[in-house]
């Protein structure tokens, strides 16, 4: 956006025109941290309201998934799973992604629908990409019940891989931050993104560990599997919660792409900021 | 003046839109689609180049043909505690300045620079959500308009009784009519506290005793020495409210200054009901082969057909006609119809002169006073009508045939007395009133 705001003991906002590159102004952010917090308690409260179920759902739906691709691929495909139950194994790939692929198609939505608000008032446009991608945290949180469930069924214990568990959120929450900048501001221009989504969401997917085993990957395309930071997220899960070694190549090339991901969309969404009301 | 005076200052501010979106029409679905099909790339070129403007500048003499200048060099600047008021026809350029001024839309060219802390109200009820609470809305509401929580918290009680939805406060706003949504709406942005607050013609919503509740909290917050800007079109609220006006046309200021002026300005040019109504050529005017009305004037005291007159200042209303044939009696009237359709009254004239007598041949202009302190604030049109006598013919009858805006300036003089908000009743006559102590 191209003003800005003078810290100090008189307010002073200036605009103008600004074109080029700008960085994300994080101190305007955190004084919009009370908004923040009531955008995700909609989006959260939305999204349950009027269900008999309520919250409820935040477990049923990744339970319901774990289910199937159990049956489909755990018996029927037989898919390999280096000796661990399939469910065991499935739930640990399927709750993070339940959180990836929402958060990332909401994230990545998150201006169009939000146009009507876009027009009417100024807040950092930024917050509309970020809300969904905290909101989704809450059922991400919820869920994770299950696999403390499962695990406590198969008699799982917690191994020190466990201190690990806050890096792969980190990382788990990098992936829709930096996909839904860049495809929030594309869409603006490029409503071709809305029809798009659904596929790229389920070759995401199928890119990535979730239904079946990283080592089923052959030994020389590993280094070009990894840069998918999706990889990284579900294999470090699977590590610092079944107490497998952990998949350092995974995690470190996937680090570096969730990195280069969030800065490089989030400098494009400010490049893309100054126009969204005018094209959207 | 000094820079600590100033709240906005507006320097040579442009803002441009590319409407070029121009589709080619195709006369068959399969051409369109084919057409859709073949052209990802002219697309992909079109949609990029929607936002680049390097190829236009405000100074230049022609533009390319898909530009459209939405606010073409505007510069002002507003001292802090100015009330100002911004009038122009619809596509002005009033709501794309404000949105600049707000910071939703960024400006193509110049600069704005505002000092202090700014709510914007382009609308009430931004962000409401209806399957969140009262509750829940009026904080999501307060934090979009840029209210922290812990501002709301204290302000709740308030903001709740104004509103007046107490006993449903905890209820989803789904189950709420749109009356209570506006009014809860409202009470929350009634309870900002900026600096500077600039509003959009958001109080054309509510019901019309919530609307004046609206106009009278605005009033409150001008006179807590805040800055305003104001954008609307109800004429009787920008002269109540703002001592001084600019008034917008195809994107520039065409002027600026006390808004009494600026209304009758933008009144008298094609934006409004004129002053002043006149028929050049006979043939073509009112009337038939006996009489044709030639013009209708409305003006105040010093002669002027400027349609906006004073609460407490006379109008005079002019007819002036030609009797083609002679030998008849005439019965001349008008009626006076308020801006809601309502009849104030009807007037005949009544000069003893010609009373019961024929009028030859020639021009005449016929005038009647409408006194000051007697009609309410607002836009009233004149019905001129004049008949012929023995037999009653109409000859003629002409409806909306000029305006006049009355406005209250609020100089302590008029029937207003000292009262701020709004007064009741289609008519204001300034009564006499005498008060004595009967007993001790």
């Amino acid at each position: 956006m191209g003003s800005h705001t003078h810290p100090g003991s008189e307010f002073i906002t200036v605009i103008e025109p600004e074109p080029g590159w700008q960085v994300i102004n994080v101190k305007e952010l955190k004084d919009y941290r009370d908004l923040f917090y009531f955008l995700v308690w909609r989006d959260i409260k939305a999204l349950y309201a009027q269900t008999v179920l309520g919250f409820l759902w935040a477990i049923l739906n990744p339970l319901i998934q774990i289910t199937i691709f159990t049956i489909i691929f755990g018996k029927v495909a037989g898919v390999e799973t280096d000796g661990i139950p399939y469910v065991l194994y499935a739930c640990v790939g399927v709750i993070p992604w339940a959180y990836l692929s929402q958060a990332t198609t909401q994230a990545s939505h998150s201006l169009i629908q939000g146009a009507g608000i876009l027009g009417k008032i100024y807040f950092p446009r930024i917050i509309f990409p970020v809300t969904p991608v905290l909101a989704k945290l809450v059922d991400f949180g919820i869920s994770m019940t299950i696999i403390v469930g499962i695990m406590g069924y198969y008699g799982v214990a917690p191994t020190w891989n466990l201190v690990w568990f806050p890096l792969f959120v980190a990382m788990m929450i990098s992936v829709p931050l930096g996909i839904g900048l860049w495809f929030s501001s594309l869409a603006i221009r490029f409503r071709d993104i809305k029809h798009a989504m659904p596929f790229f969401i389920q070759m995401l997917m199928y890119s990535a560990p979730i239904v079946y085993s990283a080592s089923s990957i052959p030994e020389h395309y590993r280094l070009l599997y990894s840069l998918n930071p999706i990889v990284g997220v579900i294999e470090g899960f699977r590590a610092c919660l079944l107490g497998m070694p952990m998949p350092w190549l995974y995690i470190g090339t996937g680090m570096v792409t969730s990195v280069i991901l969030v800065i490089s969309g989030a400098l494009y969404f400010k490049r893309m900021e100054r126009i969204i009301v005018d094209v959207i | 003046m000094n820079d600590k005076d100033i709240a906005i200052r507006a320097e040579h501010i442009s803002k441009c839109y590319r409407i070029g979106l121009k589709e080619t029409m195709q006369d068959s679905f399969f051409r369109t689609i084919g057409n859709f099909l073949v052209n990802p790339l002219k697309n992909y070129r079109t949609y990029r180049s929607l936002y680049n403007f390097d190829d236009v500048s405000p100074d230049q003499e022609t533009d390319p043909s898909d530009v459209l200048w939405a606010v073409r060099d505007v510069s002002f600047e507003i001292k802090a505690g100015e009330v100002v008021g911004i009038i122009g026809v619809n596509g002005a350029g009033k709501s794309t300045l404000l949105k600049i001024l707000s910071r939703i839309t960024v400006p193509t060219t110049g600069r704005a620079t505002i000092h202090g802390r700014v709510s914007s109200l382009l609308e009430v009820g931004t962000g409401f959500h209806p399957e969140l609470t009262g509750r829940e809305n009026v904080y999501l509401n307060g934090t979009i308009l840029g209210m922290r929580k812990k501002e709301i918290d204290r302000k709740f009680d308030e903001i709740v009784d104004f509103s007046g939805v107490e006993k449903f406060i905890d209820t989803p706003v789904k189950r709420y009519s749109s009356g209570m949504k506006v009014r809860l709406a409202f009470a929350v942005a009634a309870y900002l506290e900026p600096e500077i607050l600039i509003v959009d013609e958001v109080l054309a919503v509510g019901d019309a005793n919530f609307q004046k509740k609206c106009l009278d909290k605005m009033n409150d917050v001008g006179r807590h020495g805040r800055t305003v800007l104001f954008v609307s079109h109800n004429m009787q609220a920008i002269t109540r409210l703002c001592p001084r006006t600019i008034l917008l046309n195809k994107g520039g200021v065409l002027a600026d200054g006390p808004s009494p002026e600026m209304v009758s300005l933008y009144l008298s040019a094609d934006g409004g009901t004129k002053a002043e109504r006149v028929w050049p050529d006979l043939l073509d005017a009112p009337g038939d082969e006996v009489i044709r009305l030639c013009a209708v004037r409305a003006k105040t005291t010093d002669g002027q057909c400027t349609g906006v007159v004073n609460i407490s200042q006379p109008v005079c209303v002019e007819l002036e006609y030609e009797v083609l044939q002679s030998g008849h009696e005439f019965e001349t009237y008008f009626h006076l119809i308020n801006g809601d359709g309502i009849g104030i009254f009807q007037s005949i004239d009544n000069d003893p002169a010609w009373r019961n007598k024929a009028k030859p041949v020639g021009r005449y202009v016929s005038k009647a006073w409408i006194p000051g302190d007697l009609l309410s604030e607002g836009l009233y049109v004149i019905n001129p009508r004049m008949y012929t006598k023995m037999p009653r013919i109409r000859r003629i009858a002409v409806d909306d045939a000029v305006g006049i805006q009355v406005i209250d300036t609020m100089d302590g003089a008029g029937a207003r007395v000292d009262t701020v908000g709004h007064i009741y009743g289609v008519i204001r006559p300034l009564l006499k009133w005498e008060t004595e102590c009967v007993s001790r």
